[in-house]
């Protein structure tokens, strides 16, 4: 723990494991994740990849190992506490409040950096600091324009891009984003990857996503699993040029 | 909480202008019968709080409904002057401190087993007042006098005229009701609303979703109490059966035939469901068969309750004008 302050690793990982019966979707990970870098974690489908990013947050509890971000330790760290230490993160299954408006899913994200909820008595929608934080995520995400929609009523490739605004709301410094590109067109798509590009001179993202021209284009250090097996990490150059990795994953894509 | 549209408000305003007017007509039976469904009106909102707005369905709500009666009796029912300005209070807190323990208990666990768990602690309670020798057990117990209420020595309302306390329920039916529009609009109500939508995605946004969960029960469960309260002091007898599973149901049917998550809902559900069974048993001695398929039909054809009515009611003179305007202009 204690030499974690002097590099300049946020977030670190020892022996994580995650076994549901006898499936080991998580075996054994020892992983640092770097202040400021964009981590991108690939992996084919079933190699443990959001069951990772389920730990991290909390909503799963690993069977085995650590995990420490910053000076706290989050190994049995409940989501919420999680959140409120600064890590948040958006889901590859949309996870948004359908009949709330496209403001009210990024209200409730933003409210909770107030200290307490527990407010009985003045309206939500006066607080000006919540509104201004929940506006900036919208602006950012380019939903600004249609707050009063019903989530519902929104298309898939918008309800995508306010499941990342929610999390925006919060105001993170490390993001956990689980496939954000996934079931986007292009257009919306390249928002979302020029807005990954704006956040990462301020921020710390972790980032799974299947799409390897995003994952080039932003990542800055690349991990590969598979079987929950951590097989690689290394920056973009070396996972490119790495034998195991291209027989294991990227080799696959281009026979494909 | 979503906004009460316009029409409701309309609606809600025509009503407690009707609720304001009617004494100075009605018979004094049905000013009586009005006091009742009032006070089931408050009950079943403090319910919807819990079952509409948290998604918390719980089948022991009149624990605390009973509680807050039983406290009137059992501090005060041997009186014959006491001051409501303790009693009340009692009454309530009474039935916090039961939603405290219960709630505590039942918000670890959810869906059936949060039913599950609520029916049986609920029905302790019940058995501990019908088994109870020093509380008259299944006798119930008396009320020797209404609560005065005094402001010093002024006499500020008599309770003992019917009349007075119809509209002493009326004002509070539109406090409990306006408090409980305040909350839902404040943070607070953003919250739990957002726990009934999806629990997991609230708690991953940073909220300790238990802790709300907590304090909606115990809010829930103290305006239950008052509700029990009123009934007490209202009736000036009570029976064990106030708490029992079947008043619970009973309760829950108004909520869910008036619209869940409505607040104004359980207000309808409470006329419908009183008035019903006031008018039913006039015309068939099966009675009851009949409530129960007016409660199927409103449940298969109006899943959103009598409440959700009001919206296609309203838009009914408007398409008319609309057909109207075309004929015309054809």
């Amino acid at each position: 723990m204690a030499n974690m302050s002097d590099n300049n690793i946020i977030l670190r990982c020892q022996g994580l494991s995650k076994s549901f019966g006898a499936l080991k979707a998580v075996n054994n990970v020892d992983l640092d994740f770097e202040s400021g870098v964009v981590h991108a974690i690939i992996g084919p489908n079933g190699a443990g990849k959001t069951t990772f990013i389920n730990l991290l947050s909390g909503e799963l509890q690993p069977t085995q190992g650590q995990i420490y971000f910053k000076d706290h330790d989050l190994t049995k760290a409940p989501p919420n506490k999680i959140s409120q230490l600064g890590i948040g993160r958006s889901y590859q299954k949309t996870n948004i409040f359908p009949k709330f408006t496209c403001l009210q899913n990024c209200w409730i994200a933003s409210q909770s950096r107030l200290k307490t909820s527990m407010k009985f008595f003045k309206s939500a929608h006066r607080d000006r600091e919540v509104m201004e934080r929940a506006q900036r995520a919208l602006e950012l995400t380019h939903l600004a324009m249609k707050p009063e929609i019903l989530a519902a009523n929104m298309s898939y490739g918008e309800q995508r891009q306010l499941e990342i605004a929610m999390m925006l709301a919060t105001d993170p410094e490390l993001m956990l984003l689980d496939e954000p590109l996934a079931g986007m067109g292009s257009e919306e798509g390249a928002e979302i990857i020029e807005l990954m590009r704006d956040l990462a001179k301020t921020h710390t993202l972790i980032l799974i996503e299947h799409d390897m021209d995003a994952v080039f284009a932003i990542a800055d250090q690349l991990s590969v699993m598979e079987n929950g097996i951590l097989l690689e990490t290394g920056t973009v150059q070396q996972i490119r040029n790495s034998k195991a990795v291209q027989e294991a994953y990227l080799g696959e894509e281009e026979t494909a | 909480m979503q906004k009460i549209s316009k029409p409701v408000q309309l609606f809600l305003l025509i009503a407690l202008g009707f609720a304001l007017w009617f004494p100075s007509v009605g018979d004094e039976f049905y000013v009586e019968l009005l006091t009742n469904i009032m006070i089931i009106a408050i009950f079943a909102m403090s319910l919807d709080l819990l079952v509409g707005y948290t998604g918390l369905v719980s089948l022991g709500h009149a624990a605390f409904f009973g509680i807050g009666a039983y406290g009137l009796a059992i501090f005060f029912g041997e009186m014959n002057q006491f001051s409501i300005w303790v009693a009340l209070p009692v009454s309530m807190i009474l039935a916090a401190l039961a939603a405290v323990v219960v709630g505590w208990i039942s918000i670890r666990t959810s869906g059936i087993y949060f039913i599950m768990l609520t029916l049986a602690l609920a029905q302790m309670f019940y058995y501990y007042f019908f088994e109870s020798k020093r509380f008259n057990g299944d006798d119930g117990m008396f009320m020797n006098a209404k609560p005065d209420v005094n402001f010093g020595s002024i006499q500020l309302m008599d309770l003992s005229n019917e009349h007075t306390f119809y509209y002493f329920t009326l004002g509070i039916l539109v406090a409990v009701f306006l408090f409980l529009v305040m909350i839902l609009r404040a943070p607070f109500g953003q919250v739990i609303t957002g726990i009934c939508a999806n629990e997991q995605r609230v708690r991953s946004l940073g909220y300790a979703t238990q802790r709300y969960k907590h304090v909606s029960f115990v809010i829930a469960g103290t305006l239950a109490g008052l509700a029990g309260f009123l009934e007490a002091a209202h009736t000036g007898f009570i029976t064990p059966s106030y708490l029992g599973w079947h008043e619970s149901g009973n309760i829950l049917v108004v909520v869910i035939l008036g619209g869940l998550g409505t607040i104004y809902g359980p207000i309808i559900g409470a006329v419908a469901l009183v008035l019903l069974e006031d008018f039913l048993p006039d015309i068939t001695e099966h009675w009851k068969i009949v409530l129960g398929m007016i409660i199927v039909c409103v449940v298969l054809f109006l899943p959103n309750g009598i409440s959700s009515l009001s919206g296609k009611i309203f838009r009914i003179p408007s398409r008319i004008m609309k057909t109207i305007f075309r004929t015309f202009r054809g």
